[in-house]
């Protein structure tokens, strides 16, 4: 099978995160549509690394999870106390830190 | 390796700055005996600079040079010529008068807050920004001179933002938002006159590779450095309108005004007689020894710029209604006569303009320093709320006279010396700019008479009839200073003597000559 | 010999300093130090005169150096100081009469608790005006000009509680720094011209002819111009005579020494002193003479009109000062009789401002002369001393001012042409005016009903003879009306004493001496016969009718207040008005315009953040989106 396909299917996650990111309100969601957009781009990583024949993709696709797996422990804290103080996961109930 | 004399004057002061600020809350006396020790101490060092200063030495003296970063050729570099040593020792001799004048302008007002520290924080504000100035009197390195010039913004920013007159006619809350509008707009202006001169700064490293004031004005000399008259010019305008916005030259003004009105009178001083001279000081050290070609480039418009500054600071002093804003204008019209010498081009002119820094710094203190006395006894700045001061205190009125004397370059004090050379150097070049600036001879006397007939003559106002004369610590703030006018009046030698040399080095460096009398001594 | 030059100076400079920084302790004994230095530098005049008269003519000049005072490339200013016959006479006139009215001082300002401070400033008054006469370079000069510029600021403005006063003394000041910028420039001018500025090297020595040989007549007459300029405003000439008949705000002894003995003749000085400058630029000396003459008639006519007694002398004085300027203008033939004048009317003007402050120390202060009247029997002293400064400056035959305004008008003639005609003309209508005018105070004052006016508190006038401190000087000055004149002309000794330094030559006169003389006699009983028939005959009214046009216009020192007034005055303030404000909107508008813009571009571009996570995460897709973009655009390029 051909390798780029992968392509394909990584661009189609990347976007469906993206989007996903960008109209859905609940933080949960939200915070998983960021994980597929990290998935998706090591998906990518890891096609390029094949494509190329060298292990770099792969080494940073390990780092990308280890990044992804720190901001699931900080991110899903964040999200448990908005919810805690405000019962809500919605991502527009937290606008206050503007100016 | 000798003792570093210059790094000494400026670290004295600087080190002063942070033992003042560590004074603990309660201490405020001691804090303000600890300033006034180290400004005496400071006035020690310059005066054993200006005596181990030989005049008829090397151009630069007392040198120190140490690497500083080296990937850029920075250097800290440090050396006095004639104009550098006086006014070294002119800011060490006025820093002491000026704590003096402002013992009490920073006592708090009410002892609520322990943490809260004004009097340690006013001294040490007023020694750090000694030590800057020193400094950069002192750098011949550019990047060095450009640091702290820029740096000694900050203290005085909060000199300005934070301390200001008691008494305001519109309230406390009025006063405390003019004063932060006047701080925030000379530290604007500044800011903005800094930043053109860092990228010509920069611009100024690209050409030469390295900052090193003596080895680029050698290199140009020799030749071994070629810099495009282009570039020159704008190397040159970027510094310039720097310094323009410091001296202020009109129409980089106005902040001068807001900034002089708002701040206290001791604060005003340091503002117009130490640290506008940095600007005029360094045209004379900077742009015309960097850029000589580009100065004579842009000599007749910096001229009318001058004599611009001269007439217009005249007239609206006449306009004033606020005694020290009148001070203020009176001194953009006396930078127009420090610029009109500096670029008049001739030995007279600049030695004039030289003297005219000094001199100028200690008219202005004098006469400033007793308008502050004035105003902290009536609690108004306003000349209308004056009357017949000089019935109820005549010492006060008499000090105020004689500073207002000086101002208006009255022949006997120090002041007349400098105008005098400043115009006769302006007038052996360009005779109508020297005509021109003969008027505000006349503006000035106008503008002086008119604010000492209104304050001090005519009948006693209820106001100020129980107004006390000048305390014994006001005329220990005045008397030295009156003596000085006179005495530099009648014998200026001293201080030409050192400045000449430096003037003649810098003659030749913009390679110009004084123009020959028509007519030849008899053979 | 030559040391004691500086102390002539010294001593009333020490007498300034101790009183003025003395404190209330010197109270009691301020006066008497005051008059004692003056009276020290008179006794110091007097020994280098008696020296000077020891040695040959041409060997009376002497130098004193004392320290180079601004030396910087190419320029060279000294404190050094020269006496030479002209120094000599002025410093005999400023100390001989400085000292008699120091004493006068002593009695008139008896009430006045600030005595101290008023011969502090006399004595500062002395020692700038033998700093102008004794200066060998003009910028030495100009030290002493503003220097008794600033002691008449401070005595004329002595009453400073009084706002006329301070105004009047603000206005002196004023006027004067715009004569000041005269001599600046004309200091700059020979600067630039001749590379120095001393007397020696540019106006020339005995033996060496100066620097002024070498430059063109356009410069010369420059320079004399800006010379006659600074004249103008230190000798009240026209058209800077506006601030002299306010300067009679201060008290009196300040006006007899100041404005009509001393100080306002130093602009006659400067122009004798530089008569090589303005010999060498006839154009010049022709606006010299017109200016004296100008100013001869305008002050005649001031003073006719005028009704308070000071202010009459003060227009006199100015009128007599234009007879002198008038006389340095028409050159070698002039110069000689100028400083004669010069010198009697120091007497006779200094001995009539004192009789006219002994009679308003007798009048409380009034000094309207229609409220005087009749009081020849209550001041015997002070009608005879007046009387004789009367029949001086009228010119009487015999006494002081026959001899030298006879001169000038004889010298005015001399000049030729219809120049002299007119000059000559002018100058014998002033002698008329000045019989008319003077007589017409003396009637006023002295002869005539009592017209005395209880003063603003109601104190009935009670007039005295004034005490002896005040009587002394009138007599010494009364003799010296009388007697310098005809002691200056026998023998021409005047004359000699003076010509070697100013050089004297005769003009060829088309009219002859004797019939100047007796054209003058009958111009004279016909100006003091017309006041005799206008005041002598019938009472004067108290309250002063409203007068023909003239006399109005002369009441107001013919409109030049007025002038002065809307022209500069009004148009000063309009002026600076308008630059505060365009100061305020226009340039600093830019500025806070500025500001104001940035302030809202960033109150504009606030509103982008609204806190909304989403929207901040479709700003990041779209950036990355125009980055990529651009990126793959850039390749495909």
């Amino acid at each position: 099978m051909n390798p780029v396909n992968y392509l394909y299917l990584s661009a189609l996650l990347f976007t469906i995160g993206a989007t996903g990111v960008l109209i859905r309100r609940n933080a949960i969601v939200v915070f998983m549509c960021v994980e597929l957009m990290l998935n998706a781009c090591n998906l990518a990583f890891v096609v390029f690394s094949r494509l190329h024949g060298n292990l770099d993709g792969q080494i940073i696709a390990f780092f990308t999870m280890v990044v992804a797996a720190a901001e699931v422990v900080v991110g899903l804290a964040i999200i448990v106390s908005l919810f805690r103080s405000r019962h809500s996961a919605s991502v527009d109930d937290a606008s206050l830190m503007k100016l | 390796m000798s003792f570093p004399l210059l790094t000494a004057t400026a670290a004295l002061p600087a080190v002063g700055a942070i033992a003042t600020a560590a004074v603990p809350a309660a201490q405020r006396v001691a804090a303000k005996w600890l300033a006034l020790l180290v400004s005496l101490a400071t006035l020690v060092l310059a005066a054993i600079v200006l005596v181990r200063f030989d005049p008829g030495g090397d151009r630069y003296q007392l040198t120190e040079s140490h690497a500083w970063i080296k990937d850029f050729g920075v250097r800290y570099e440090l050396g006095v010529d004639g104009i550098g040593v006086a006014l070294v020792a002119l800011t060490a001799l006025l820093i002491p008068f000026v704590i003096l004048a402002g013992w009490h302008d920073a006592d708090p007002q009410e002892t609520g807050s322990k943490r809260w520290r004004p009097t340690q924080g006013f001294f040490a504000l007023i020694l750090a920004v000694e030590a800057m100035v020193i400094i950069s009197f002192e750098a011949t390195d550019v990047f060095l001179f450009y640091i702290f010039f820029e740096a000694m913004l900050i203290p005085m920013y909060f000199l300005i933002g934070g301390f200001g007159d008691r008494a305001h006619e519109h309230g406390d809350d009025a006063a405390a938002t003019q004063r932060s509008y006047a701080a925030v707009k000379f530290l604007l202006y500044n800011l903005v006159g800094g930043l053109i001169m860092l990228a010509a700064v920069i611009g100024l490293y690209v050409v030469a590779g390295n900052f090193s004031l003596q080895e680029i004005v050698q290199a140009r000399a020799n030749g071994s450095l070629h810099m495009a008259t282009n570039t020159e010019r704008w190397l040159f305008l970027g510094f310039f309108f720097a310094f323009a916005v410091k001296a202020p030259l009109w129409p980089l003004h106005t902040w001068l005004p807001n900034a002089m009105g708002e701040a206290t009178a001791p604060v005003a001083v340091l503002i117009t007689a130490v640290v506008d001279k940095v600007g005029t000081f360094a045209m004379l050290r900077f742009c015309l020894q960097l850029f000589p070609e580009a100065s004579k480039w842009a000599t007749p418009v910096i001229l009318v710029l001058a004599l611009i500054s001269i007439i217009y600071g005249a007239l609206l002093a006449v306009g004033q209604r606020d005694i020290k804003r009148l001070v203020a204008y009176a001194s953009i019209s006396h930078f127009g006569f420090i610029i009109l010498g500096i670029f008049a081009m001739t030995s007279q002119g600049q030695s004039g303009a030289t003297l005219y820094m000094v001199n100028h710094g200690i008219s202005t203190a004098a006469l400033m320093l007793v308008a502050g006395f004035l105003i902290s006894r009536r609690g108004s700045r306003l000349i209308a709320d004056y009357g017949g001061v000089q019935k109820v205190a005549p010492v006060l009125a008499g000090t105020f006279l004689i500073g207002g004397l000086a101002t208006l370059s009255l022949p006997g004090l120090a002041p007349f010396v400098s105008e005098f050379l400043v115009l006769v150097g302006a007038f052996e070049r360009y005779p109508a700019v020297g005509i021109v600036a003969t008027f505000g001879i006349v503006l000035a006397a106008l503008y002086t008479l008119v604010l000492y007939q209104r304050t001090m003559t005519g009948p006693v106002k209820a106001e100020v009839a129980e107004m006390p004369d000048l305390r014994v610590r006001e005329l220990l703030v005045v008397a030295p200073l009156i003596a000085l006018l006179i005495f530099l009046g009648v014998y200026p030698k001293p201080v030409t003597d050192i400045v000449n040399p430096a003037v003649q080095q810098t003659m030749s460096d913009v390679h110009k000559t004084d123009p020959k009398p028509e007519v030849e001594a008899a053979k | 010999m030559e040391n004691l030059i500086a102390l002539l100076v010294a001593a009333p400079l020490l007498g300034a300093a101790v009183l003025l920084c003395g404190g209330r302790r010197l109270d009691a004994v301020g006066h008497w130090i005051g008059t004692a230095l003056a009276a020290a530098s008179f006794v110091i005049g007097a020994i280098l005169f008696a020296d000077m008269l020891g040695k040959s003519a041409d060997h009376r000049a002497m130098s004193q150096y004392l320290f180079s005072w601004i030396p910087v490339e190419g320029f060279q200013a000294d404190v050094s100081f020269q006496l030479d016959q002209l120094s000599m006479t002025f410093v005999l006139l400023i100390t001989g009469v400085g000292s008699l009215i120091h004493l006068y001082s002593i009695g008139y300002m008896e009430h006045d608790e600030r005595r101290r401070r008023f011969f502090g400033y006399l004595n500062l008054f002395l020692a700038a005006m033998l700093l102008l006469v004794l200066a060998d370079n003009y910028l030495l000069l100009y030290v002493g000009w503003e220097g008794v510029g600033l002691a008449s600021y401070l005595l004329i403005g002595f009453w400073q509680h009084k706002p006329s006063a301070a105004t009047a003394a603000k206005k002196a000041f004023l006027v004067n720094r715009v004569g000041d910028m005269g001599l600046s420039i004309a200091i700059m001018l020979m600067f630039t011209t001749f590379g120095s500025f001393a007397f020696g090297p540019v106006l020339g020595t005995e033996g060496h002819p100066g620097l002024v040989g070498g430059a063109t007549e356009g410069k010369l007459t420059a320079v004399a111009l800006m010379l006659l300029l600074a004249a103008c405003g230190k000798s009240a000439q026209v058209p800077l005579q506006s601030w002299l008949g306010d300067a009679m705000e201060g008290p009196t002894p300040v006006s007899a020494l100041i404005h009509a003995a001393t100080m306002v003749t130093a602009g006659v000085y400067l122009i004798v002193r530089s008569a090589a400058i303005f010999n060498a630029a006839p154009d010049a000396q022709l606006v010299v003479t017109v200016v004296g003459a100008v100013t001869l008639l305008f002050g005649a006519i001031v003073g006719c009109a005028k009704d308070d007694i000071k202010k009459a002398l003060a227009g006199s004085t100015m009128s007599q000062i234009g007879y002198m300027v008038l006389a340095a203008g028409l050159g070698p033939i002039g110069y000689v009789f100028a400083i004669m004048h010069l010198v009697t009317h120091g007497f006779f003007k200094a001995g009539l401002f004192l009789g006219a402050g002994s009679v308003m120390h007798g009048m409380n202060d009034e000094v309207d002369m229609r409220k005087y009247g009749g009081l020849r029997t209550y001041m015997p002293i002070t009608f005879v001393t007046f009387g004789l400064g009367y029949l001086a400056i009228i010119g009487f035959p015999g006494l002081s001012g026959f001899f030298s305004k006879d001169k000038i008008i004889e010298a005015a003639f001399a000049k030729g042409g219809t120049e002299g005609w007119i000059l000559g003309g002018a100058a014998l209508l002033g002698a008329a005016i000045t019989a008319y005018y003077m007589t017409r105070v003396m009637i006023m004052t002295f002869f005539g009903e009592k017209r005395w006016q209880p003063d603003a508190e109601g104190h009935e006038p009670h007039p005295h003879e004034s005490p002896r401190s005040m009587t002394i000087p009138m007599i010494v000055l009364a003799f010296g009306s009388v007697f310098a004149g005809g002691f200056f002309s026998i023998g021409d000794r005047f004359l000699n004493w003076l010509e070697p330094v100013t050089g004297h030559s005769e003009g060829n006169s088309p009219v002859s001496a004797l019939t100047v003389t007796l054209a003058t006699m009958v111009l004279l009983v016909v100006g003091a016969g017309i006041a005799y028939a206008q005041y002598g005959r019938s009472p004067v009214p108290v309250v002063a009718p409203r007068g023909s046009l003239l006399t109005r216009a002369a009441r107001r020192d013919l409109l030049q207040d007025d002038f002065n007034h809307v022209v500069l005055v009004r148009g000063g303030e309009h002026l600076t008005r308008s630059l505060v404000y365009v100061d305020h909107t226009l340039v600093d508008g830019v500025v806070n315009g500025t500001a104001a813009s940035m302030g809202g571009l960033s109150g504009r571009l606030r509103k982008l953040q609204n806190g909304y996570a989403r929207s901040y995460a479709v700003s990041m897709f779209g950036g990355v989106a125009i980055l990529v973009a651009a990126t793959l655009l850039m390749r495909a390029v």
